[in-house]
């Protein structure tokens, strides 16, 4: 028992805490604007390793890392307008062209790394984001080391979950996309082109993604390798079941999750070998499964999500 | 502009639909290959000759393409009565641990005749087992199955690594992680001397034909079909939803798990955690590039396994990264659903 | 003269061979209400689409006030002042009936929606107009007649000036579409024009200022209710005489399915309400009601899809158990016509054959085999003895017409002589030909003897079919009455939920 309050009562894990959550948090508001307009964004997986390899790219090749950020959310942005083509243009089922889009943008994102960069003994680094602490705030004992002596992009992803919570449910253009994922027709009625706020959210969204991607070849680590994403994108999808489709949620869902990360990872170094560390690193999807289960009837599904929507069509 | 649902399909476009894709996938990859500075002819040639240039290649393609067909019918199957299982992945390590566990600590001694149809069934149960977890939430709570069983593919990995870590490490291996192997007597028979190809290819083949039949001809076919379709009328004329998902996913999960138990037993010898090459996604691809065809699905597979294997030799010549082969592929499931659009749909204006 | 409010001249549409509007014109007066009337397929529904700017016409102009309309442009129309109820609502379940209303009616960059301001409009106009609502309640707790009061007041929110109407009274009940023409009545007073879509002829005679009649996509006559009659344009609408079968008298059997207080729950609603019938061989027992006050689950009750909560349910004198499912439904003869051909009758993917065998596959099957033959051999008989046209057995479902599709839906049921015949909203959607088509099936089965429970929300069709009536509302059957003593008036107020001594049970 002592042991687990060592780990709770670390200003380390606590820090660790916001450092795991960052790409979740971005990639789970990402997923969730595309489902406020009914769209499921299974993209999200491969537009994270794009938005991983891009944007570690760009700073490998002497842009700054605010560019390299920027980069990374442009070509999720771009991958966004695929997706939207494929699922609000045409209509096609938003499960496959989710993963195709996942299949081409890790593929493409690998294809680009090895075209760019040689083959080496190790993987080239950059130098990451350094952490900001927040003058004041981070003097605090423990409360500063551990929420405010975060990198830039943390911040910014926090400050983001508010803003796209004031977007979606105090702004005219919120209503609008909510009422897209609930029912494009009555939206359509209303003189809101349904259309244009699929494309918008989507492009907006897998633009997060993109960013998401970044946070980890930018700031969590230095350098970029096939695979890093880790079904991170899967989860931040269970975590917008989780958060009932409310970004403020999201942004507490996240941290949930990675509070349980941060501490398996202690409680792994703690317990050494007594039990196999794969154990330890099935945690998170499982962990996700059951939030899904947990959450899957009580949460309101925006009603038109996954329902393509074709003008004159019923 | 605006499109147009067609009346009819018509059947030469349904059966070009895949060649335009491919032919659509292939040009933009080009792109990328002239990108990278490369002949595209050339290297697509090269492609072809990686491929089937010798016998050992040309075997080579078709070991390769015997676990894509067997998990792209898991995913043809499962999507044709919509039971979207994304875990063709996660069952085929489980399925492929399995066998090697049964193999080495418990069977290892039966007579060939007997163990490797135990094995296979031991493989293809454990991958129905696999997704019996992700159907029971969809059945149960409504869980989307999508992204149950994507998880399930990590989890599977992790499972297989801890085993092989542990309990079933091979003590010969210099400690690399690998399992145990599989016995001699569990071993499947090589179909042609001095190559890889052994009689997994022709149970894949025969299990296509087999599904075919089973969703042509008989009931449950017929079934599966109305509960993929349209489920409220499936159910309102009788058909038993809940065990009509149960018996595709067992047939969808088991196809699944007897790929990796097909390519412990007839390639490999021994499980790692990268005994797959996303098998399990591309499966996906196959199933889609055949229309959820069968047979069709036969014929995907191979144009899969001759990107895969051919790309090896293009790349050491010409310097592409290999991995344009995944991109091919990867494209061709996104032109695949374009082209299946246009079958459907006509523009008009 | 001054300009009218709106003038459609000209207007087609062509959907690939069907032209669903064939050069229309039509022009409306401020304060006046006009009622378009035609079948299903006349094209009015394709007309206001065009008003509203969701479909562009091939040809023609829409003009309000003198001004043309740009086409294919719902925000124009909007602007112009057009508002749309549709039949099917357009709104959202999960949102409030203020986010409802105000979806799209702010710049959309704006920072903050003004909220409040929205909310104190929205009051003012459904005090005016007399529209009570709850801003705040989220829609999809409200009753569906609340829910076109909150359709009606979006258009109003938009400053509409000219308001359209698609069958407003279809999901109504008979008190709420009085009060519903009412308030049309007083909103035309107060200067808005009201077009209405219908076919029901009571309401248009006393509703509306004009009557224009459509057929096949073309304007065909226009009257004042005081220069017509209901039987005139009866005739316009359907452009011949057809007759309808009649029922003939005739002595009901024995008692085959009786229900006793039973009671249905499902998601902790209680759907069906302690309710009793029984059910004679030769007769048709009419259930009429406004959709949506349990029918669904009594069909389903009776299909095998719904389980039973409590009481008894007796089939041939013997208690059905609570795993009654719908192979047992279908053994046990039990023809089933479910309410939403395309979504419960058909497969539309499938084949005819495949659709006609579906329901009874163990009767197809050879060893696990689908018998092919047999099956297509049905199908033909199907389709030459119930006179589906449009299709070989191997066509695809989802390409016969309505009328065919429910033909072939009946025919599946009637040729093996069912010994129930559960038929809900049989002619829904149907026109007036395939309307007489199916209802000489369902007498013809009444005459084999078979035993009809006929579930509808036309009284029309109740009262000619029926030769006993019970109402359904809120979960609750009324007492039955004989079709003799049945009359319009009487029939309103047991939809309504009142008839005698169980009246303060009701609402």
């Amino acid at each position: 028992m002592s042991m687990i309050f060592d780990i709770i009562a670390s200003a380390g894990l606590w820090a660790a805490v916001l450092r795991i959550a960052t790409p979740l948090i971005l990639g789970t508001l990402g997923a969730l604007l595309c489902e406020r307009a009914g769209v499921l964004n299974l993209g999200i997986e491969g537009i994270m390793t794009f938005g991983a390899m891009i944007g570690w790219l760009a700073v490998y090749n002497g842009a700054d890392l605010w560019t390299g950020m920027f980069v990374a959310a442009l070509a999720g942005a771009v991958f966004g307008l695929l997706h939207s083509l494929l699922t609000v243009t045409l209509g096609l089922s938003q499960h496959v062209s989710g993963l195709g889009v996942t299949l081409f943008a890790s593929s493409f994102a690998y294809f680009t790394f090895r075209l760019a960069v040689p083959v080496a003994g190790t993987p080239p680094t950059v130098t990451p984001f350094q952490p900001i602490a927040i003058p004041g705030l981070s003097d605090i004992p423990f409360v500063g080391p551990a929420f405010f002596s975060q990198t830039a992009p943390t911040y910014v992803a926090i400050l983001l979950a508010i803003v796209l919570s004031w977007v979606i449910f105090r702004t005219p253009l919120g209503l609008a996309i909510r009422m897209t994922g609930e029912n494009p027709h009555a939206a359509e009625a209303q003189g809101v082109n349904p259309m244009v706020m699929r494309y918008g959210a989507v492009t907006a969204g897998s633009a997060l993604m993109g960013m998401a991607g970044a946070f980890l070849t930018l700031s969590a680590f230095n350098s970029f390798f096939p695979t890093m994403v880790q079904g991170r994108g899967w989860i931040c999808i269970a975590l917008v079941v989780f958060a009932t489709w409310k970004p403020a949620r999201a942004l507490l869902g996240a941290i949930l999750f990675a509070l349980f990360d941060a501490f398996q990872l202690r409680l792994q170094t703690m317990l050494g070998g007594a039990v196999p560390y794969q154990l330890f690193l099935m945690l998170p999807y499982v962990l996700s499964i059951v939030a899904l289960a947990v959450m899957a009837r009580r949460a309101r599904v925006p009603q038109a999500l996954m329902q393509p929507y074709r003008r004159g069509e019923r | 502009m605006r499109f147009e649902r067609r009346e009819h399909r018509p059947l030469a476009l349904v059966i070009t639909a895949p060649l335009i894709a491919i032919g659509a996938a292939l040009a933009i990859s080009g792109l990328l290959i002239a990108i990278a500075g490369a002949p595209v002819l050339e290297a697509y040639w090269l492609i072809l000759k990686g491929a089937y240039g010798s016998r050992l290649s040309a075997t080579e393609t078709l070991t390769r393409a015997t676990p894509l067909m067997l998990t792209g019918l898991a995913a043809a199957v499962a999507f044709r009565a919509r039971l979207w299982n994304i875990g063709a992945e996660g069952q085929l390590y489980v399925g492929a641990i399995t066998v090697a566990a049964a193999s080495s600590l418990l069977f290892g001694s039966l007579h060939a005749a007997i163990q490797i149809p135990l094995l296979l069934v031991l493989g293809a149960t454990a991958g129905m087992v696999f997704l019996l977890v992700p159907l029971w939430l969809r059945l149960r709570f409504a869980v989307d199955e999508v992204v149950t069983t994507l998880l399930m593919n990590f989890i599977a990995v992790l499972l297989v690594s801890m085993l092989i870590d542990t309990v079933l490490k091979d003590p010969t291996a210099f400690g690399w992680p690998q399992s145990q192997a599989v016995t001699n007597e569990g071993t499947l028979p090589k179909l042609l001397s001095r190559s890889r190809l052994h009689a997994g290819l022709l149970i894949a083949i025969v299990l296509a034909f087999v599904v075919h039949f089973i969703q042509s001809r008989t009931i449950f076919g017929l079934q599966s079909r109305a509960a993929g379709l349209n489920p409220v009328a499936a159910g309102f004329a009788g058909v038993p939803l809940g065990r009509t998902l149960v018996i595709v996913a067992a047939i969808s999960g088991g196809l699944a798990g007897l790929a990796g138990a097909i390519e412990v037993m007839g390639v490999k010898g021994y499980v790692t955690t990268d005994l797959s090459p996303g098998y399990g996604y591309s499966g996906i691809v196959i199933a889609m590039l055949a229309n959820l065809h069968p047979l069709g699905v036969i014929l995907a597979s191979l144009f899969i396994a001759t990107m895969f294997v051919g790309v090896d030799g293009m790349s050491r010549v010409l310097g592409v990264p290999s991995y344009i082969a995944d991109v091919t592929v990867a494209l061709s499931l996104l032109t695949m659903l374009v082209a299946l659009f246009f079958t459907q749909y006509r523009i008009r204006r | 003269m001054t300009t009218p409010v709106l003038e459609i001249s000209g207007v087609s549409k062509r959907f690939g061979a069907l032209l669903a509007n064939d050069g229309i014109s039509l022009t409306l007066s401020r304060g006046e209400i006009i009622a378009l009337l035609g079948e299903n397929g006349a094209g009015k529904t394709t007309l206001m689409n065009i008003l509203f700017g969701h479909y562009t016409p091939d040809s023609g102009t829409v003009m309000v006030d003198g001004k043309e309309l740009p086409p294919g442009s719902p925000l124009a129309a909007i602007r112009a002042g057009v508002g749309m109820v549709h039949q099917h609502f357009s709104l959202a379940p999960n949102l409030t009936v203020l986010e409802n209303v105000t979806t799209g009616t702010e710049p959309l960059w704006r920072l903050r929606a003004q909220r409040s301001k929205a909310r104190i409009r929205l009051m003012e106009i459904s005090r005016r107009f007399g529209l009570k609502v709850n801003p705040e309640a989220r829609l999809g707790d409200l009753s569906v007649g609340e829910q076109q009061r909150v359709e009606i007041l979006k258009a109003l929110y938009n400053d509409a000036r000219i308001l359209v109407l698609d069958e407003p009274t279809a999901v109504l009940t008979q008190v709420e579409s009085e009060q519903l023409f009412a308030t049309l009545k007083e909103m035309a007073a107060l200067g808005l024009s009201i077009i209405f879509i219908s076919h029901k002829l009571d309401e248009l005679m006393s509703a509306a200022d004009r009557i224009i009649v459509l057929r096949g996509g073309r304007h065909v006559a226009e009257r004042r209710p005081a220069e017509t009659s209901k039987a005139e344009l009866a005739e316009l609408m359907v452009g011949r005489t057809v007759k309808r079968p009649v029922r003939e008298p005739h002595t009901p059997g024995s008692v085959v399915l009786e229900a006793n207080s039973v009671t249905v729950t499902t998601g902790g609603v209680d759907r069906l309400k302690s309710i009793d019938f029984s059910l004679h061989e030769g007769e048709v027992l009419g259930i009429i009601g406004v959709s949506g006050n349990g029918q669904s689950t009594l069909a389903g009750l009776l299909s095998g899809t719904v389980p039973i909560s409590s009481g008894s349910l007796i089939l041939y004198g013997h208690p059905v158990d609570s795993g009654f499912s719908v192979s047992d439904a279908v053994n046990a003869g039990i023809g089933r016509i479910p309410e939403d051909r395309n979504k419960e009758g058909v497969i539309g993917e499938m084949a005819i054959w495949e659709n006609a065998i579906l329901e009874r596959l163990s009767s197809f099957s050879r060893r696990g085999l689908v018998d092919r033959r047999a099956g297509m051999a049905l199908a033909v008989r199907i389709i030459e003895q119930f006179d589906v046209r449009g299709g070989t057995p191997g066509t695809r479902t989802r390409l016969l017409s309505g009328g065919n599709m429910q033909k072939l839906i009946l025919g599946r049921n009637l040729v093996n002589r069912p010994r129930i015949l559960l038929a809900a909203q049989p002619s829904r959607g149907l026109d007036e030909g395939a309307v007489a088509a199916v209802h000489e099936r369902i007498l013809e089965a009444r005459r084999a003897g078979t035993a009809v429970l006929l579930i509808s929300e036309d009284l029309d069709e109740v009262m000619a079919l029926a030769d006993r009536i019970q109402a359904i509302a809120g979960g609750r059957l009324s007492p039955p009455i004989p079709a003799e003593e049945a009359d319009t008036r009487k029939i309103g107020l047991m939809m309504a939920g009142s008839w005698s001594g169980e009246a303060e049970h009701a609402v």
